[in-house]
């Protein structure tokens, strides 16, 4: 069967981009080598591990369980969005350097799209409820504790900017 | 010399890099004309193969090429033996090693059989079910004493039986301790280790160039020189014709530095074949099998032990699944024999184990590599020991720990580094007492635990010690170099799986030099940039590079004092070296950069004295003479539900020495994660293959690695005894954390349900929910 | 794991997504939120001939509480529109424990009740309370409509009733009776993980805080979710003590037959099973007391 061709558009940290895809093209696989924004991982290609989670419509999802075809007219958001303007780290990444939250660094960018939703939602939550947050990436480095620290400072620190 | 960085909790260099998702992986490897790679994997345990038929996969559009062992002709052998056995007397070993691709016959469910290679992964995929494969099954060798039995299958047929190796190793006199014991207590132990499974799996990018005969391998590997060295002599090429480059690696844990697996050796011939780069991501499917495990051990063991808790001796007899193939020499089960003697005296010893071939994935070291196994089985023998004698299990170990003045303390039999098991320093009562003071175990023994369980609250307290053998050699090397522009470059042929060795050895040379730990760029895993070294392994990266840098960073700094002395028409006991600069002490207007001192270094007129070397740089190696040894206490307070038996954890400490520590927030976050991947084996992770050696949950669905929710918060205590072997007294901790977990949770369950009054023992790890209530059944509550 | 080839529509109306199907039959599958199909066609376990993406016809999700006797949900209603809903979970306490069970949030974001239906896992929870609240199962099809009580509708693990050419259109969930309490529970290795077992238990009372009505439904311990409800038939008529609770518990357990799995024996999983009818009767009953 020849691959047919699907026009998509969308837009991926507030750039647009227009792509003809096959549909059975994984979005994680779209992003990484078809848009080369490679910041997003993939683990298992089942859903599981969390490490291609990125934001769609600002709500988190797996990359690996979605086609790119799906993702026409969508608005994504991925590590690679997060960065400041002149370069600087947004609150989540200086907080995960400061307390430590990354070893091998391959389950991060995962983690940070779930925190960045997450903490929009939730910008007081309780140990507890990030570890729930947090349920939903695995990793296999760190034992998570210096994540959860960094992310009640990201918390805090956010709380304490916020008008 | 005032140490700014060493010691400091740094934050890390490679942070940002990874935090922007800019650090380069092993699948962010894009090339021009790259194919991709997928292999046929078998789906039985054991078969002879009489037919493999490509011809339907050649012809799908997009397929480039389809190979099998044959194809491969000369290129086609067994793989080296990595690490040979140590010279232990009457050692009985049978090296079989694996293959590129199979040929003839087949020793385990996802051995390699034929890879595709086409213009994209999912095509090569597609591919994969046109290949049609004929064999004759045969019956699967899966349990160890059954695969120990007459009449079994046999693995490799040549040999006759499944005994991959057999070694005895015995010190004083067991008997005559038994003989003389109050108490000799007897059990059979199973000790089942998980897969290391980090978050990323393997991967290959060869890239062969045929006009400058040059061939580049990006690597997923903690052994880049090994690698390089190994497929160099394959390919038939040299040395400085192969590069590898291990990247940014997601976790590697051991089994990424198992090398010449089947996808190692078979990429880089295809490529030189074709002429095209081509690229091969181990899927999360694969990994379950294709990725080497550690496994499981039966222990028959026994103590003999005095009325006080005295331990006379100790007898073991085991069995070791070696998987299908050996190449790693006896490393793991060695490790489980010598690290069963712990950190207690232990007069006589006699261990005997067999490892055995069995149809399953490959055994090599997963982080403890085996120590858990050992440990898991002292600590027990001492529990229940402990319990006959009515002795407190704490009070028993404290009995028997080596005393601070009898090191070094020589154990006698032979360790993973062929020497004889030396446990160079330590001093344990101390870390025993900080444990249970961080714990609270006497307030927990006598207050909280009767008022909890008053309440009807199961919650139980554990205990446990180990010794760990870190730092072995063979050696590292280290390149350090002061650059005209002043920035420091750090080479060095180790490689990197996330321990932030781009911080932890800047700071080592930043102390030196005199400069900002931000100022140093850290290369490793580049062949290119470093020839010579072994690899990141059984905790040794601190020590031996970390010795091996300073070595370097020490020489360069003499350097400079030497060069500014010149300069300054000074001596160099009047210099001091700080900020860049090296200065005239008390006068810091007179200074000189170093970054001037570097081109002074590297002339463009005059001459460079014969006996010296151009450059502000030096290059040095270091090679423990052997092994030094961490060791540590674990401590947990666990609740179990009576009626599910889930457990949640309420308190969990770790107080460990490993002498003096570069980076104490890098060391830190190495024994959280050690102890969350102990959880994980402790109590969630289990491997399930049937009788057909199927692997039932290679899916991340259902082999269960800790998320945020299982793993506790842990309170980390500290004690350093310096390791005489290196002038740096580093000895190593990747490993600590995953070592004693296990036996601590076994204490800790069976003290929450009060097993030992209903005379039920916890004798095997993994437990479960549902384990626990079979083996609790049976007294009827 | 790459999926197989398959061709793809984004259907643009109900109209066009029934045709298709009835032309492709079982060669098709519909594509709703993708968090079951999506890793079966990755895995190749799957591998439909067409994908008829349904996700755009976005009148297919929806809450209706407008209605007396029933809470109407719409099949491509997401987990995580389900979960913002505080009046639905008041409505239905039952969704309110079951949903932070399913998954995580980012499955969440996208699964749908639907699709969780149709997949018809063994261990889905809200096919336990389907069952419990005998919901009505909306089918509709190019040539006409039906309908099918929810415990007809799980047939075998992963097979449903529908035929080739239907489609799951809207799911009707009875509205709970005046005097009655309702609690799922499960319990599972880790959260978010199938459950070992589960169990969704309807309680009802009388004026006199007799028990007038009980429906009790496993999930995880039978090929399709389990009806205990008349093994707990000996509460019928009284009052819900813990003695009382206990007794209904233990003929649950005589009841069930597990096959066990690679998590749980069987032994185990009829254990819990019990040990949940009892928690969760007596949260029902709880539950109760607390809204009187």
């Amino acid at each position: 069967m020849q691959p047919e061709g699907h026009d998509i558009e969308l837009s991926v940290n507030g750039v647009q981009y227009r792509r003809a895809v096959e549909a059975r093209m994984l979005l994680s696989d779209f992003l990484r080598h078809e848009l080369m924004l490679a910041g997003t991982h993939v683990g298992c290609e089942q859903g599981v591990c969390g490490a291609c989670t990125i934001l769609l419509d600002g709500a988190p999802v797996r990359s690996c369980l979605m086609f790119a075809v799906q993702a026409g007219g969508h608005d994504l958001f991925t590590v690679e969005g997060l960065i400041g303007a002149s370069g600087e780290l947004n609150p989540l990444q200086q907080a995960m350097h400061e307390h430590h939250g990354l070893q091998c660094g391959y389950c991060t960018p995962g983690i940070l799209m779930t925190m960045t939703a997450f903490l929009k939602q939730n910008p007081d939550p309780s140990e507890l409820e990030l570890r729930e947050a947090l349920s939903g990436n695995l990793c296999r480095c760190t034992g998570y504790q210096n994540i959860v620290d960094a992310m009640l400072k990201a918390a805090e620190m956010m709380r304490a900017a916020a008008p | 010399m005032t140490t700014r960085f060493f010691g400091a909790p740094v934050k890390r260099n490679e942070d940002r890099k990874l935090l922007t998702g800019q650090a380069l992986f092993i699948d962010d490897v894009e090339l021009p004309n790259m194919l991709h790679a997928a292999f046929l994997r078998s789906q039985v345990a054991h078969a002879r193969i009489r037919r493999i038929d490509v011809s339907a996969a050649l012809k799908r559009p997009g397929v480039v090429a389809v190979y099998t062992a044959d194809d491969l002709g000369a290129y086609w052998q067994a793989g080296p033996l990595l690490v040979p056995p140590p010279p232990i007397p009457g050692i009985i070993f049978h090296l079989r090693t694996q293959v590129p691709l199979a040929r003839d016959k087949i020793r385990y469910a996802g051995e390699p059989l034929a890879v595709i290679v086409a213009e994209s992964r999912y095509i090569a995929e597609d591919a994969l079910d046109d290949i049609v494969v004929d064999l004759e099954t045969l019956p699967a060798v899966v349990d160890l004493e059954a695969a120990m039995a007459a009449g079994a299958a046999v693995v490799h047929d040549d040999l006759g039986s499944n005994v991959a190796s057999h070694v005895r190793q015995a010190k004083g006199d067991y008997r005559r301790a038994a003989a003389n014991a109050d108490l000799v207590l007897k059990r059979r132990f199973r000790y089942e280790h998980g897969i290391s499974s980090p978050i990323e799996t393997r991967g290959i990018v060869a890239q062969w160039n045929a006009r400058g005969q040059q061939m580049t391998i990006w690597d997923t590997t903690q052994a880049p020189v090994f690698v390089r060295n190994g497929l160099a002599a394959i390919l038939g090429v040299s040395e400085r014709q192969v590069r590898v480059i291990a990247p940014f690696i997601g976790g590697g844990f051991g089994p990424k530095i198992m090398i010449f697996y089947p996808e190692e050796v078979t990429l880089p011939w295809i490529s030189m074949r074709l002429n095209r780069p081509v690229k091969w991501i181990e899927d999360r499917l694969e990994h379950f099998v294709a990725t080497t495990h550690e496994r499981g051990q039966i222990h028959d063991a026994e103590i003999a032990i005095a009325r006080d808790g005295r331990i006379l001796g100790v007898r073991d007899v085991f069995l070791h699944d070696n998987g299908a193939y050996n190449p790693y020499g006896l490393t793991v089960p060695i490790n489980s024999q010598c690290t069963m003697l712990g950190p207690y005296v232990i007069p006589a010893y006699d261990s005997t184990f067999t490892s055995v071939f069995t149809t399953l994935p490959i055994v090599t070291p997963y982080r403890g590599a085996g120590r858990q196994h050992g440990v898991f089985v002292i600590e027990r023998l001492l529990d229940l020991a402990a319990h006959e004698l009515a002795i407190d299990p704490v009070e028993i170990r404290r009995r028997n720990l080596i005393p601070p003045d009898a090191f070094p303390f020589n154990n006698e039999i032979i360790y993973q580094d062929f020497a004889p098991l030396q446990y160079d320093s330590g001093n344990y009562e101390p870390v025993l007492d900080k444990a249970l003071a961080a714990i609270g175990y006497e307030k927990f023994v006598h207050e909280e635990q009767p008022k909890l369980r008053a309440e009807g609250r199961c919650v139980g307290i554990a205990v446990a010690c180990y010794v760990e053998g870190t730092g072995v050699g063979p050696y590292e090397g280290a390149k350090v170099q002061v650059q005209s522009n002043g920035r420091v470059s750090l080479v060095t042929g180790i490689g990197t799986q996330g321990q932030g060795h781009f911080t932890s050895f800047a700071q080592i040379v930043a102390d030196q030099l005199g400069v900002d730990v931000t100022e140093v760029d850290v290369v490793t895993g580049d062949t290119d940039q470093f020839y010579w070294g072994a690899g990141t392994f059984a905790s040794r990266g601190a020590v031996v590079a970390g010795n091996a840098i300073s070595e370097a960073s020490q020489v360069v700094r003499r350097k400079a004092l030497k060069l500014a002395g010149e300069v300054f028409e000074c001596s160099e006991d009047d210099l001091v070296i700080a900020d860049g600069k090296v200065s005239i002490t008390g006068i810091p207007e007179k200074f000189v950069s170093l970054s001037e001192l570097a081109q002074r270094a590297n002339p463009m007129r005059g001459a460079v004295k014969p006996g010296t070397e151009p450059g502000l740089e030096s290059t040095q190696y270091f090679g423990p003479p052997s092994g030094t040894t961490a060791n540590g206490v674990h401590a947990m307070v666990v609740e179990v539900d009576p009626e599910t038996f889930e457990l949640r954890i309420l308190k969990y400490v770790v107080v460990h020495d490993c002498g003096t520590v570069i980076n104490p927030m890098i060391l830190a976050g190495q024994i959280h994660g050690g102890v969350a991947q102990g959880i994980g084996n402790a109590f969630y992770e289990k491997l399930a293959f049937d009788d057909q050696g199927q692997l039932l949950n290679a899916s991340l669905a259902d082999y269960l690695l800790p998320t945020a929710l299982e793993i506790p918060r842990m309170e980390l205590g500290h004690t350093a005894t310096a390791s005489p072997l290196n002038p740096l007294g580093i000895k190593g901790a990747g490993e600590a954390g995953a070592i004693p977990v296990g036996a601590l949770f076994a204490q800790g369950i069976e003290n929450a349900l009060e097993l030992a009054r209903k005379g039920i023992e916890l004798l095997e790890i993994p437990l479960s929910p549902s384990r626990l209530y079979e083996l609790t059944r049976k007294d009827g509550t | 794991m790459k999926p197989a080839p398959f061709r793809y529509v984004a259907a643009s109306s109900l109209a066009e997504a029934l045709v298709l199907k009835a032309r492709y039959g079982e060669e098709a599958r519909f594509l709703a939120g993708g968090q079951s199909l999506i890793p079966a066609m990755n895995f190749r376990l799957a591998r439909p001939a067409v994908l008829i993406d349904i996700n755009g016809l976005t009148e297919l999700a929806s809450i209706d509480r407008s209605m007396a006797q029933a809470i109407r949900l719409g099949a491509l209603t997401r987990y995580c529109a389900m979960e913002k809903d505080a009046g639905f979970l008041e409505a239905c306490p039952l969704f309110a424990d079951a949903l932070p069970h399913i998954a995580h949030p980012q499955i969440r974001n996208r699964g749908t009740i639907g699709g969780n239906f149709c997949h018809a896992a063994p261990a889905s929870d809200l096919a336990a309370v389907a069952v419990a609240m005998q919901a009505r199962m909306c089918i509709k099809s190019s040539r006409g409509e039906r309908e099918l009580a929810a415990v007809d509708f799980f047939v075998a693990p992963l097979t449903t009733a529908l035929k080739d050419e239907e489609m799951l259109l809207e799911i009707a969930f009875p509205v709970p009776r005046p005097r009655s309490g309702a609690a799922f529970m499960e319990v599972a290795r880790r959260r978010g993980d199938f459950a070992l077992a589960g169990v969704a238990a309807i309680v009802s009372l009388d004026e006199d805080d007799r028990c007038s009505g009980i429906r009790l439904v496993f999930c995880g311990v039978g090929e399709t979710p389990v009806d205990a409800s008349t093994s707990v038939s000996s509460l019928i008529g009284q009052r819900c003590t813990d003695k009382a609770i206990a007794g209904a518990a233990a003929d649950v357990r005589r009841m069930v037959a597990p096959a066990g799995n690679i998590h749980a024996s069987a032994e185990y999983q009829r254990h819990i099973a019990e040990i949940l009818t009892r928690r969760a009767i007596a949260m029902a009953c709880d539950r109760i007391a607390h809204a009187a």
